[in-house]
């Protein structure tokens, strides 16, 4: 009898859990297949649209939205800052932005230096591409981000400070902010227990020094704190500022990410010694032609660190930018089916927006925390002494680098 | 792949600030944050290390105190222990010194009473012996005051002259 109502139990529970599961799937299944629809939906809004500005604009193309364009106009990067767009009476769309100052250079003609507002009339060209009104002998094209290009076609070097670059530009300062001044009280009081914000943040500085720094650079960890803790309060703080509403997609931006891997790979070559190059290049105890496929697997793997670095955080925050804006657009998705179905859906649709969020905040310190600990174990193999060298106690002082 | 295609600007300005905000913070934040908390790692290590040294110290003084201690109260049983022999032995060698010379002193009263004795029983004597001669003369003189008496120890005299 008792073991009859266990496996009944036991049946019951598997049930609920199946359920769970199936709903779970379901729900997946769901999304995966919205975002495929309504990729669908927006290509084909694209197609059947009229190319040409001159052409009136078809009424279908007003009330589709186009989620790809929607979605990467906002994780890429911008030369002005998109707060929302109101539809005008005549239906036209009127965005309201910031405009963003840009500083262009052209060979031979030198730096200038506009506002992004002088670019305001947008159309399609025949490709399909969003282009801007020609100010200056320049052009904006929007495809999937923006590119300035000139006229005739002579090449252009854009260093504006857009988007991504001011966003990067109040998280330095909010990082240079918070960090003197926490700096500051151990200037006046150096034995004195920490309290407030100092607290904080000596928390997460020994935690990068005895986590990260110490485990992986050995005695000469100290060189190299600087670096790992500007690395990741950097990441972590843009990261954050990313997650805000209206925010820049920052750290998702592979520029940014290569700059860093940039930085973090030129430390390591900095810094290598005579015993990694040797190991890499002579491989010790190897006959001939295994020791040329390790070399060359190993000069490749040497590439691969500083790509490996890029990629990773790139695509951990482009993904969770993405993955939010798709799932606030589902809303407006079954909302174009009907108003109803996407009235239910802002419940399912906040919900696992508010979880995605919560997720991000965690990817946000992750990231940060992967990409310091990273760079702090690829400098570790770069900096590594010979076993015979730890014998005779190499010491070396301990510079702050 | 337009996503994947670095801008230069956002490369530019990103290493830039990258560079700049390590600079900065290196100088201003990093270093005073890592070597104060070093000295303070240090001071806290050191300070345990102190106390650990002195209560070894602490303890070592302690079990020196103690032995003192005993030592001391050894020393003092045997000081007394010494002390109550010395005063016995006084005490014992000046009975013995006193029992003695009680002793002598007796010997010689006793002698001195005996000389005295004697001395005195040669005077009684010889007074007994004047005052009988002194008895017997006078005796002798009544005696020999009438004719009889004398009649009577002539006879006497002459016996003891035929006797002999």
């Amino acid at each position: 009898m008792v073991f009859e109502e266990k496996t009944h139990i036991f049946a019951q529970n598997f049930e609920v859990v199946m359920s769970y599961k199936r709903i779970f799937s379901l729900f997946v299944v769901v999304f995966g297949l919205s975002l495929s629809v309504g990729s669908a939906f927006a290509q084909s809004q694209e197609n059947t649209a009229p190319t040409s500005a001159e052409a009136a604009p078809a009424p279908a193309e007003k009330k589709g939205i186009n989620i790809t364009e929607l979605v990467f106009g906002h994780v890429s990067d911008s030369h002005e800052w998109h707060w929302f767009s109101l539809k005008n009476a005549d239906g036209t769309e009127h965005p309201y932005a910031s405009p963003l100052p840009m500083i262009i250079y052209q060979p031979g003609i030198g730096l200038s230096f506009f506002s992004s507002n002088k670019f305001e009339e947008w159309h399609k060209d025949a490709d399909g591409k969003r282009i801007s009104n020609v100010y200056n002998g320049l052009y904006i094209e929007k495809n999937m981000k923006e590119k300035v290009l000139a006229v005739d076609g002579s090449k252009v070097y854009d260093l504006s400070i857009t988007k991504n670059v001011l966003s990067m530009l109040i998280g330095v300062f909010i990082l240079l902010w918070a960090m003197t001044s926490a700096a500051k009280k151990y200037k006046t009081d150096k034995i004195a227990a920490p309290k407030g914000f100092q607290n904080f943040v000596e928390v997460l500085v020994i935690f990068i020094r005895d986590e990260v720094a110490r485990p992986n650079l050995g005695k000469k960890y100290l060189r190299f704190m600087p670096l790992l803790l500007t690395i990741f309060f950097f990441i972590w703080i843009n990261n954050l500022l990313g997650l805000l509403p209206g925010g820049a997609n920052f750290t998702g931006n592979i520029a940014v990410t290569a700059c860093l891997a940039l930085v973090a790979f030129v430390v390591m070559m900095a810094n290598s010694n005579k015993h990694f190059w040797g190991h890499l290049l002579n491989p010790p105890n190897v006959p001939f032609l295994v020791k040329c496929l390790l070399v060359l697997i190993e000069v490749m793997s040497l590439c691969i660190k500083p790509v490996a670095l890029m990629i990773r955080l790139f695509a951990n925050m482009l993904a969770g930018h993405i993955v939010i804006l798709s799932v606030i657009c589902l809303i407006f998705i079954f909302a174009l089916m009907n108003v109803y179905v996407g009235g239910g859906f802002v419940i399912v649709s906040l919900a696992f927006s508010i979880f995605m969020f919560m997720l991000e905040l965690l990817v946000a310190v992750i990231q940060a925390f992967i990409f310091a600990n990273l760079t702090a174990v690829f400098i570790g193999q770069a900096i590594e002494e010979g076993h015979a060298h730890d014998e005779h106690g190499h010491h070396e002082e301990a510079i702050i680098m | 792949m337009d996503l994947l295609t670095p801008e230069l600007g956002l490369f530019f300005w990103t290493l830039i600030a990258f560079l700049a905000v390590f600079l900065i913070l290196r100088k201003f934040a990093w270093k005073p944050i890592l070597s104060s908390l070093g000295d303070r790692e240090k001071g806290i290590a050191d300070s345990i290390a102190t106390a650990e040294r002195v209560k070894t110290e602490m303890s070592q003084l302690q079990s020196e105190n103690e032995k003192l201690l005993v030592q001391a109260r050894e020393e003092r049983t045997t000081m007394l222990r010494e002390a109550k022999d010395m005063k016995d032995r006084i005490i014992g060698e000046a009975k013995e010194m006193a029992k003695t010379e009680a002793n002598k002193i007796i010997i010689d009263a006793q002698q001195q009473i005996l000389q005295q004795k004697n001395a005195a029983m040669t005077e009684v004597k010889n007074e007994i012996g004047l005052l009988a001669v002194s008895v017997a003369e006078k005796i002798i003189r009544k005696q020999l005051s009438a004719a009889e008496g004398q009649e009577t120890y002539m006879k006497m005299l002459a016996e003891d002259i035929k006797l002999n």
